[in-house]
């Protein structure tokens, strides 16, 4: 399914002074002694709603516009926004972002420079979605969420249910005093809907397994993603969940769904690789890792199954772009190859500053009013191409847990040790599911469970997961990023009970 | 940009229903980012956001709808107006419908935003710039953030509101590092303008700390008496306010509801051992905040319709009870739980609480002094069990004095848990966050808590 060739960028975008803004910017910045422009005229339109059983209780429209000026004078950075989108705005951004650049220049001992890129001029690029979900009636969504925590009312299992949806349309145009100028449209879209059982024993939840992805509206229909399907089977498997034995904490084999170690593989390798965390550039916040740059081609991170790419340019991926915010031209590369560490994630001033001939295009600023910084492409697992299905990956565990979707998550800040809990824990016994077990939390070490991977699923078991909510910098930035996986086992990890945790 | 009083008026004036409230919030910031003793990036921001809350009579009550922009034209104010008109149309009838307050002032409403700029740091920086050399002859790495914020805003209705409130705010975080970065200790600070911050005091509890560091030990995980200090006391407090609203409870999906009762909830049982006291108060010492609440969506947390009310003194937790939850007019009206917006600060004091960090630490006879919380994630909401690591240091102490350092620990707790689990604290002060900077501001004490669940150990540092 490919419809970008019909998509372009919307009309009002393209009528704003795009080129005139960005050229004045640039020649301000250059005239003032700047060595380096960059420019980006950005609308980011959010849309949110959520519905408390079949009501809204909250909806959201709101979007963000406005110019960010970056410079590079005397080998350091400023950098100026404001919300207003005009050439005179431009015009004063770029000298605040001069006399910021200048300011900064006592504090700083690192001469800022950029890894070169081959000039991309006047390029479009438009992500692969088919409805624009701003372009679809408030009352039509409204009806879709309601019909499907409506189907689940009719369950007695469920009390209650809530729906939450929220649809991105991200349109930028860059422009740099190389020459490259880049305008970008992407719609992305997640949708999740939670079952409650309250009850004696106090209450019980579980949401859908439904991926957040780069699509538009389409997404809530029955065809990219069949929803109808999976509302269908919720209220079972809740009323399964109530009744579930807590599981009994220890070591088990876990055969990890896509919905749920897309998660896993964001926190303990897509963080991991970011070269700018390994060199220390977010010890303050963030974090650094323990992948630092002595370990790269000798760190075995994972058994030899392991294979991990970077990538902007996945079909559907949240991180999927054609051109980066610092113009780099999406790409794909290995991170991991055969469990070994071999690639970082780049931005142009990291990948200089480690002697890289060239970025491997992971700069993204979230606003116009923050500044491009490495963040993550798409970081997935390489499904065994002779693997087994998903049928075969059960009947392979002897004593294990099955775990399905995410839930909670934390890692330290050298991505070290790790602790998730998921939506469904389904015990195997002897090659077969018998049922569910409940209070799963599994905590390793990255490295110790990486190598304990010992099967990894075919393509056919392979899903394309990620987040919306991926943090990273001060001040703040949120980027969406997509993960995907086939499922794998992985080989004796440790289980906690996490209501023994709690108990005191 | 069309002025945000001027903007109002107008789109006020442009809405043909029942009433409309337009919230415009003007921001202005500067920062400064820096990593092993260099500035990495900086900024000087203006952001505007303009919400235009619709309400709209429909069949059987009133229907409302945002839209929110970052400008809005001569030329576009009818649009937006009409635009909030129909998404409110589109909802139907509100569930959080109460009258809405009319005819009321707060505040300066004329005068213009007071931006901030790079100025602020007019003496912070060179300051900081000593540091940074200070710190490279002494082998210390610093890494860390300044940033600067005033944020003013403004909500005007149809019925008459006109409101301004002016919020600056600023953090200083500052990590220092040595021996290739073996070891690590964070300070923050949290300030209204920077003329109050002491970076002097930051470099000597730095180097303090990375010289405690100089002997360490492995120690397992377990349960220990633990020394919190005031910030991540207050990051431990987050989860325990963002699972507050009032309906979730009465509804019997939250840890403040009463088990096997449909419909109670746990107000008036006893959470702590001691008579302590978690609340906000937008007239607090230091913390002040907004004197009115401002919605702009609905929610669990608010309701559009509940714009304008006076920020009052909220209780959550009353000598050691629990007193308040977060309620909308509405709720109350549902569930009797009166209303409380949870307001824009945080204070937990504890009756008799004295002395600094280094008081706390003399108490202990064998146990572990924190520096910071960090990745605190929900694991189990019927518990409020929480997840998290330490970091930035951890040391052991032995008859009221740190002996050395030792690994971090992953921890499992529940904040509900451990409010009966106080065996002292300090005096309450104004503190910085490590990881929730949007719990807003807090004045927490440093305490001291039994049997902390350290569940497992990392190997980070």
């Amino acid at each position: 399914m490919s419809l970008t060739q019909s998509r372009q960028v919307d009309p009002d975008f393209l009528a704003l002074p795009l080129t005139a803004v960005s050229d004045a910017a640039i020649q301000t910045g250059l005239s003032l002694g700047a060595s380096h422009v960059d420019i980006r005229v950005e609308r980011v339109r959010t849309g949110i709603l959520q519905l408390r059983d079949t009501t809204p209780e909250t909806q959201i429209d709101g979007s963000v516009s406005g110019i960010g000026v970056r410079v590079i004078v005397n080998g350091a950075w400023g950098f100026a926004s404001a919300p207003e989108i005009s050439a005179d705005k431009a015009r004063e951004l770029a000298k605040v972002a001069v006399a910021m650049a200048k300011t900064s220049g006592p504090l700083s001992t690192e001469e800022i420079a950029l890894a070169p890129e081959p000039v991309y001029a006047g390029k479009t690029w438009v992500s692969e979605y088919e409805i624009d979900p701003f372009d679809v009636p408030g009352a039509e969504k409204i009806v879709r969420l309601a019909e499907l925590n409506g189907s689940l009312l009719k369950s007695t299992a469920v009390n209650f249910a809530s729906a939450a949806s929220m649809f991105v349309k991200e349109q930028k145009h860059y422009a740099d005093s190389y020459g490259t100028s880049t305008t970008q449209q992407r719609v992305r879209i997640q949708t999740h809907i939670e079952a409650f059982n309250v009850g004696e024993n106090g209450f019980e939840s579980i949401r859908t397994l439904a991926q957040p992805a780069g699509f538009g509206w389409e997404w809530m229909g029955n065809t990219a993603w069949n929803w109808d399907a999976e509302i269908s089977e919720l209220p079972t498997l809740l009323a399964e969940k109530v009744a579930a034995p807590s599981i009994v904490a220890g070591k088990y084999d876990l055969l990890i769904h896509p919905s749920n170690l897309w998660l896993t593989i964001h926190e303990s390798i897509g963080h991991a690789t970011e070269l700018d965390r390994a060199l220390g550039y977010e010890a303050n916040y963030a974090g650094t890792s323990f992948a630092t740059v002595d370990n790269l081609n000798k760190l075995q991170y994972g058994s030899s199954l392991m294979n991990i790419t970077g990538d902007r340019v996945t079909p559907h991926g949240l991180s999927t772009v054609g051109y980066d915010d610092e113009g780099v031209e999406a790409q794909r590369w290995d991170i991991i190859k055969d469990g070994l560490l071999v690639g970082y994630q780049l931005d142009r001033r990291i990948a200089s500053r480690a002697g890289r001939e060239r970025s491997n295009g992971c700069a993204f600023a979230d606003s116009p009013s923050h500044v491009p910084i490495q963040r993550m492409p798409n970081v997935s697992l390489q499904p065994n191409p002779t693997g087994p299905d998903f049928a075969g990956l059960v009947a392979g565990v002897e004593d294990g847990i099955l775990i399905k979707g995410d839930n909670s998550w934390s890692i330290d800040m050298q991505r070290y040790n790790f602790q998730f809990t998921g939506q469904q824990f389904h015990r195997i016994k002897n090659g077969e599911i018998v049922g569910q077990v409940k209070d799963v939390a599994y905590q390793a070490t990255t490295t110790d469970f990486w190598r304990s991977m010992k099967t990894v699923g075919g393509p056919s078991t392979y899903v394309l997961g990620g987040a919306f909510n991926c943090g990273k910098a001060q001040p703040g930035q949120i980027a969406a990023v997509s993960h995907g996986c086939p499922a794998a086992v992985f080989d004796k990890v440790n289980v906690l009970n996490t209501v023994a945790e709690a108990g005191k | 940009m069309i002025a945000p009083q001027e903007l109002i008026e107008r789109i006020t004036a442009a809405a043909d229903y029942e009433d409309c409230i337009v919230i415009v919030e003007a921001k202005t910031q500067a920062n400064l980012r820096w990593a092993s003793s260099t500035l990495t990036t900086n900024g000087v921001i203006a952001e505007q956001t303009v919400t235009v809350v619709a309400f709209v009579a429909v069949d059987g009550g009133i229907a409302t709808g945002s839209i929110t922009k970052t400008s809005v034209g001569l030329d576009e104010i009818a649009g937006i107006a009409k635009e909030a008109g129909l998404v409110a149309r589109a909802a139907g009838k509100a569930e959080d419908q109460a009258p809405l307050l009319r005819d009321k002032t707060v505040g300066d409403w004329k005068g213009a935003h007071n931006a901030t700029g790079p100025d602020i740091f007019s003496a912070f920086a060179p300051q900081l710039g000593d540091f940074f050399k200070k710190s490279k002859t002494d082998s210390i790495e610093l890494f860390g953030y300044a940033e600067h914020t005033h944020q003013t805003t403004w909500v005007g209705s149809k019925g008459g509101l006109r409101l301004r409130h002016d919020q600056p705010a600023g953090r200083l975080e500052m990590t220092g590092k040595s021996h290739n970065r073996s070891r690590s200790t964070w300070e923050g600070r949290a300030t209204r303008d920077f003329s109050d911050v002491d970076l002097a005091g930051v470099d000597a509890g730095i180097r303090q700390r990375l010289e405690w560091q100089s002997r360490s030990a492995a120690k397992a995980a377990g349960r220990y008496q633990t020394v919190l200090p005031a910030g991540s006391v207050a990051d431990l407090l987050a989860y325990l306010l963002w699972t507050s609203p009032a309906r979730d409870a009465a509804e019997g999906r939250s840890v403040y509801s009463k088990k096997g009762e449909a419909g109670k909830t746990r107000i008036g049982e006893v959470f702590a051992n001691l008579p302590l006291n978690i609340y906000s108060d937008p007239t607090y010492k230091g913390l002040e905040s907004s004197p009115f609440n401002v919605a702009t969506s609905s929610g669990p947390f608010s309701s559009v319709f509940d714009n304008g009310l006076p920020q009052e003194k909220w209780e959550f937790i009353k000598d050691g009870k629990l007193h308040g939850l977060v309620s909308t007019r509405s709720v109350e009206k549902a569930t009797g739980i009166p209303y409380g917006s949870g307001g824009d600060n945080v204070i937990m004091d504890i009756p008799g609480g004295a002395g600094d960090l280094n008081a706390q630490i003399a108490k202990v006879k064998s146990g572990l002094l924190l520096t910071t919380l960090w990745y605190i994630r929900m694991v189990d909401p019927v518990t409020s069990l929480l997840t998290g690591l330490t970091r930035d240091g951890v040391y052991e102490i032995k008859d009221g004095e740190v002996i050395g350092a030792v690994n971090n620990f992953r921890w499992n707790e529940s904040p509900v848990d451990l409010l009966g689990r106080i065996a002292s604290a300090g005096a309450t002060k104004v503190t910085a966050t490590r990881e929730f900077e949007d719990l807003g501001r807090t004045a927490t004490p440093d305490v001291i808590f039994d049997d902390f669940n350290m569940s497992t150990v990392s190997q980070a540092n």
